[in-house]
């Protein structure tokens, strides 16, 4: 480095408003970022060693403790693997309840993430506590609707973090027809909400930040995607989940040892809301494709600041799919179906609040895992979350201020709702710390 | 001295920071996850560090640090430290502060083993991790003094709340002895192992999710740790006499508080 280089060093130590702890460094040389890496610190866990040997439903509970945010992902994803390795038919009733239930998820992940960690930034605020007293109409509504979201986890799963309702072949119990029915009025009230909530965030001042980069997603036969087994891109392809790894590769990279996900050209994927709104948007309801062009953005978008927006879409989505459901419900005394382990492999997949979540299970003749393999959409995202930091930051204008480069690359970050301890089971901390 | 003496020079609205270790952050949850309960939590205290929440000042001087998650990398051993040193009162929440949780369950593997799935999860850097990792997953307790401990997998806002509420008023937060089993008695469920044969771990572990398990008609498997007065003996026979093997007894208590003393040892009927 000469001394007319201008070097600009930002340490970003905590990301505040990221579930799980990482960190971001940027270096600035003459006018053009040297280095752009998320440090993840979270320390390993060996999740896919301990529970080498243990028994379906074991691992189903286990898996919620990769994640208090988003534990239903998990549990639903394995789920997923073990009745495809047993080859168990779900009945509509139990597609309907584990649609129900992760539907609470989506409803509490996604805002809790837009009202209390995205939103902040859009409006200046340093958190959503801050927030709360110039706006507290705002957040309040946003706090119920997380609210309800949770309400149904627990209606499912008895409480909201790490739930406990699921099992391989559906559920423990089912609920009371009484019990549902006192989620319609909720339901019918939360619709109005969340169509107020679209609203407000289509007046929020939307910074620029192009991703040009392959987005991925689930797609369902015939409605939005949760579960699924076909997965599509930007780029017109589709196949099955069984066959992820012959397009995409996962792979250590060297500056921060954590594990990222490429296409098998080293190309990054964008997972998450904006990804499945873009690849999606005929499988919405004609009245939300509506409700999503009065917002005046232009689908599909490829602006990574409009994901908050997308997610309040999709909450509006699965408030009115979670009430369908409900209005429907009769009970059942068929609440799991009975099934003969057996060595199998196979995959399962769910879209997770913020991205695909697949898995991958090998199973001996007791349903035994022998091996698993886990694949949380932020550690996915990573390679596109650098890539787009870098060139939101230069368009953003690297002579800014360092607090304001800062807080401009944080919010980039928060877009993904960018879930740490998740991946971590992977992800590890970079040890240049100095 | 006693906590109440401990407690009487508290300041009327103390400054708390949350720190995260390795964890899942499920317990942070209890404060955010409904949301209501983060802005009543910002009525009764100063938040000037939750990283999750917003709030950032690692190095504050707080009256009261709430630590979640274990100790297992040895960064975080210098961490703890600087914690302890920074707060009036440390208080551990969650199965993996006060145990170690489920990644303790490293704790059973040997050098080589724990060599092995390095390797495995890790196969390009494996020394950065090697470098960093510990042998084991520890609590909280092992590397500081810890003033106050909520069990749980995950703890519950109510809980979390109630004990903040009783450290402001003056007083140690109250340890709930009892056993799931006293909740479903109370609650008048009907006994899952009884009634059903299904396998529960009711009568050894420490209530406090209010028998979420039993409720939904399954077995409790131990999120809040030993009870009180827990006998392991009787009931590992009567797991035994269900017909369950040793090895999956031991997978019951070997789970998410594997490093508690009463399921660590498993009794000596196993």
């Amino acid at each position: 480095m000469t001394a007319n280089n201008r070097t600009t060093k930002i340490e970003v130590p905590i990301l505040a408003r990221v579930e799980g702890e990482g960190a971001l460094d940027l270096e600035i040389i003459d006018g053009k970022i040297s280095k752009c890496e998320l440090r993840i610190y979270e320390p390993p866990r060996y999740f896919e060693k301990f529970l080498e040997g243990r028994e379906p439903n074991e691992v189903i509970d286990a898996v919620a403790r990769i994640c208090g945010i988003c534990p239903l992902a998990y549990q639903a994803g394995f789920a997923n693997a073990y009745e495809a390795a047993f080859g168990i038919e779900l009945t509509p009733w139990i597609r309907d309840m584990r649609l129900l239930m992760f539907l609470g998820e989506w409803i509490e992940s996604h805002y809790l993430h837009t009202h209390l960690l995205a939103a902040p930034d859009f409006l200046n605020y340093r958190s959503g506590i801050e927030m709360a007293k110039d706006y507290p109409n705002e957040v309040l509504r946003g706090v119920k609707l997380q609210h309800l979201g949770n309400e149904i986890l627990k209606l499912l799963g008895g409480r909201s973090v790490h739930p406990n309702g699921m099992k391989v072949g559906g559920f423990y119990r089912a609920p009371r027809e009484e019990e549902v029915a006192a989620l319609i009025l909720k339901l019918e009230a939360a619709l109005i909400d969340a169509r107020d909530v679209v609203e407000w965030f289509s007046t929020l001042p939307f910074p620029d930040a192009e991703v040009p980069f392959k987005m991925v997603s689930l797609r369902h036969p015939t409605e939005y995607p949760v579960f699924a087994t076909e997965v599509i891109t930007s780029d017109g392809e589709s196949f099955s989940i069984n066959d992820y790894d012959e397009h995409f590769r996962e792979f250590h990279a060297k500056q921060s040892t954590a594990l990222h996900s490429t296409t098998l050209s080293g190309e990054p994927i964008l997972l998450g809301p904006l990804s499945r709104i873009n690849l999606n948007f005929d499988r919405l309801p004609k009245h939300i494709q509506e409700m999503a062009q009065a917002t005046g953005i232009k689908w599909p978008s490829r602006n990574m600041f409009h994901s908050i927006i997308a997610r309040a879409i999709e909450g509006y989505w699965a408030i009115e799919r979670a009430l369908e459901i409900c209005r429907n419900y009769t009970y059942t005394d068929t609440s799991a179906i009975s099934y003969t382990p057996k060595a199998a492999n196979a995959w399962g997949a769910v879209e997770a609040p913020r991205g695909i979540q697949i898995d991958h299970v090998c199973l001996d003749e007791h349903g035994h895992a022998t091996s698993i393999r886990i694949s949380a959409p932020t550690s996915q995202n990573l390679p596109c979350m650098e890539a787009n930091l870098r060139s939101s930051l230069e368009e953003f204008g690297l002579d800014k201020p360092d607090d304001e480069l800062r807080l401009h690359a944080e919010m980039v970050i928060r877009n993904y709702d960018p879930c740490i301890s998740c991946s971590a089971h992977f992800l590890t901390l970079n040890v240049t710390r100095q | 001295m006693s906590a109440q003496d401990k407690l009487i020079s508290l300041a009327r609205r103390p400054k708390i920071a949350v720190h995260k270790f390795s964890s899942c952050d499920g317990c942070q949850l209890a404060l955010i996850n409904d949301a209501v309960s983060l802005l009543e939590l910002a009525t009764m205290v100063d938040v000037v560090h939750f990283a999750e929440a917003g709030p950032l000042d690692e190095f504050a001087e707080v009256d009261l640090a709430i630590i979640e998650g274990s100790v297992n990398t040895r960064h975080d051993t210098h961490r703890i430290e600087m914690v302890r040193s920074k707060a009036k009162y440390v208080m551990a929440v969650g199965a993996c502060a006060l145990t170690g949780g489920i990644q303790a369950l490293r704790n059973f593997t040997d050098e080589n083993e724990l060599r092995n799935w390095q390797h495995a999860v890790y196969p390009e850097e494996t020394q950065v991790i090697i470098d960093e990792d510990l042998a084991t997953a520890k609590p909280i307790s092992a590397y500081i003094n810890v003033d106050f401990e909520l069990p749980g997998c995950p703890i519950n806002t109510g809980q979390i709340l109630r004990a903040i509420r009783q450290i402001l008023f003056g007083v140690e937060p109250e340890r709930n002895v009892d056993s799931v089993c006293v909740t479903c008695k109370h609650a008048g469920v009907t006994c899952v192992m009884v009634a059903r044969g299904e396998p529960c771990l009711g009568p050894v572990v420490a209530d406090g999710c209010d028998a979420i398990c039993p409720k939904l008609g399954r077995g409790c498997y131990g999120c809040y740790g030993p009870a009180k007065y827990a006998n392991m003996d009787a009931m590992i026979n009567k797991l035994k006499d269900m017909g369950l093997s040793n090895k999956q007894i031991q997978h019951k208590f070997h789970h998410i508080n594997s490093q508690a003393i009463t399921f660590h040892g498993l009794g000596k009927k196993l």
